[in-house]
């Protein structure tokens, strides 16, 4: 046993004292949210050599699943792989969903503020087989109330008419075929004039003279003097002008986005329609019509169908 | 048995007093007993301390540190227990120890007879009895107590007063 110098024996009994009374006023007095002062005490002191032992036994543990215990890594590599892949799929054909919902609510809205329009929305099913034509094959038909020569548009603008009716679907001649076209007018100069399809995605306008005054980025729109397209309908914006003999070379670039339609809205007459103003303004790739509803089954849905 | 012997530090030649057997003990309970009794009857001498007055009272005469902090120890506790379930055990034991132990330690060293000694180390002791009190309910017990106030000045010369005459007194028990 330890022996404790004479002149330090009473500063070692005050100090044993003073403990012993320290703990006996630990163990009576309770913090409001800690319990007892003496429990706080014990957890304080012991708190870090359980953090530093758990720290050891985390880096211990980590060391030894990274770098010895890899006899499953591999095959849970591969399995993680597959199903990294499955995911991306699936996540792709959400977003494609998530864009057809989107441009389905479109042709909602648009039909909703067109409620005294008749007509029927459409969803595109297939196109032309080669590139020599330019036409789409929409999922509404004779059944529908589709004729012939009927005009189909989207939100956006122009987009063609109806060329052949069969029971349950129909084919669209867009106005980018060679045979495709519209009467158009330019909307400031008021000058009207049609405009054909190139067979290219641009379209172009005829029988402008030389002297009339075209501006790049002037906005097209369909006169209604095919009898086709009712009026006011965007058909382009002016992309480039050429002088020609004996009349300008003008290219439009297609209001409607026509080399990525999916739905459409085939009009049952030639009433009038009106566009949100800045609906044939130059594409930016998004929609101009405001956001509506969702509804993606609207195009399947009963549209209003002229008698 | 000498009733007092001489304690030789260097040159200074300080007596150690002894009391009549059962003095200590007695004057102990009998002024808890009081100090307990104070607040029914007279309310304003709650200001004073008794059971501090003794305890410094038998260090500085009994000038053993060990028996000074055992003493100052037993009557701290004494008075924890008697304060009610408000003051946990060793809240006054804790001061008074250390009272205790300091007025032992301070009355080997220096003679503590002159009644204007007393006072000066009765009212430090009673500041410094009063810091460990604040100190422990503010640390241990996370209540709060101011570390000065007049309050306490007062208390703690009207404890000197009453300790000086109160050790005049004590000193009729010491073996002469």
């Amino acid at each position: 046993m330890v022996a404790i110098p004479s002149k330090h024996k009473s500063l070692t009994l005050l100090a044993v004292v003073l403990l012993a009374q320290l703990l006996l006023l630990a163990v009576q007095i309770k913090r409001d949210s800690h319990g007892r002062l003496i429990r706080v005490w014990a957890i304080t002191a012991v708190s870090p050599f359980e953090r530093s032992g758990a720290w050891g036994f985390d880096r211990v543990r980590g060391v030894w699943r990274h770098y010895f215990a890899l006899q499953s890594t591999s095959r849970e590599n591969e399995a993680l792989r597959v199903e990294n892949d499955a995911l991306k799929l699936a996540i792709a054909q959400l977003q494609g969903k998530a864009a057809e919902g989107d441009r389905l609510a479109e042709l909602l809205n648009f039909r909703n503020s067109h409620k005294d329009v008749p007509m029927v929305g459409a969803r595109v099913i297939g196109a032309s087989a080669g590139t020599a034509s330019r036409t789409v094959e929409i999922d509404r038909g004779d059944r529908d109330g589709i004729r012939r020569d009927m005009p189909v548009i989207t939100p956006d603008g122009a987009v063609g008419k109806v060329i052949e009716v069969y029971r349950d679907n129909a084919q669209v001649l867009l106005l980018t075929d060679k045979d495709g076209g519209a009467g158009a007018l330019l909307i400031e100069s008021r000058i009207q004039s049609p405009v054909v399809g190139t067979g290219e995605p641009l379209l172009s306008m005829k029988y402008v003279a030389n002297d009339d005054k075209v501006n790049v980025g002037e906005q097209v729109v369909t006169s209604g003097m095919d009898k086709i397209f009712p009026r006011d309908i965007p058909v382009g914006i002016v992309q480039e002008i050429k002088p020609g003999v004996p009349f300008k070379t003008i290219l439009l670039r297609p209001a409607a986005k026509l080399n990525r339609l999916e739905a459409v809205i085939v009009l049952l007459s030639q009433q009038p329609l009106e566009f949100p103003k800045d609906a044939n303004a130059p594409s930016s790739g998004s929609s101009s019509s405001p956001a509506p509803a969702a509804d993606p089954s609207a195009p399947k849905s009963p549209a209003p169908v002229k008698p | 048995m000498n009733d007092t012997y001489e304690l030789r530090s260097g040159d200074t030649h300080i007596e150690v007093h002894k009391f009549f057997p059962g003095a200590v003990a007695g004057v102990a309970i009998i002024t808890l007993i009081l100090q307990a009794s104070f607040p029914v009857y007279l309310p304003k001498l709650d200001i004073l301390d008794l059971p501090l007055l003794i305890t410094i009272y038998f260090g500085l005469s009994r000038r053993n540190p060990s028996t000074g902090l055992l003493l100052g120890m037993v009557i701290g506790l004494a008075q924890d227990a008697l304060s009610g379930p408000t003051v946990p055990l060793g809240f006054y034991g804790i001061a008074k120890t250390i009272i205790g132990f300091l007025a032992s330690s301070i009355g080997a060293r220096l003679d503590t007879e002159h009644p204007a000694a007393r006072f000066s180390l009765t009212v430090a002791f009673f500041v410094l009895h009063h810091a460990i009190l604040v100190l422990t309910r503010r640390v241990l017990m996370a209540q709060p107590e101011p570390w000065f106030n007049m309050h306490l000045a007062i208390a703690a010369a009207a404890n000197a007063v009453l300790g000086t005459f109160l050790y005049i007194a004590l000193d009729r028990l010491r073996r002469q």
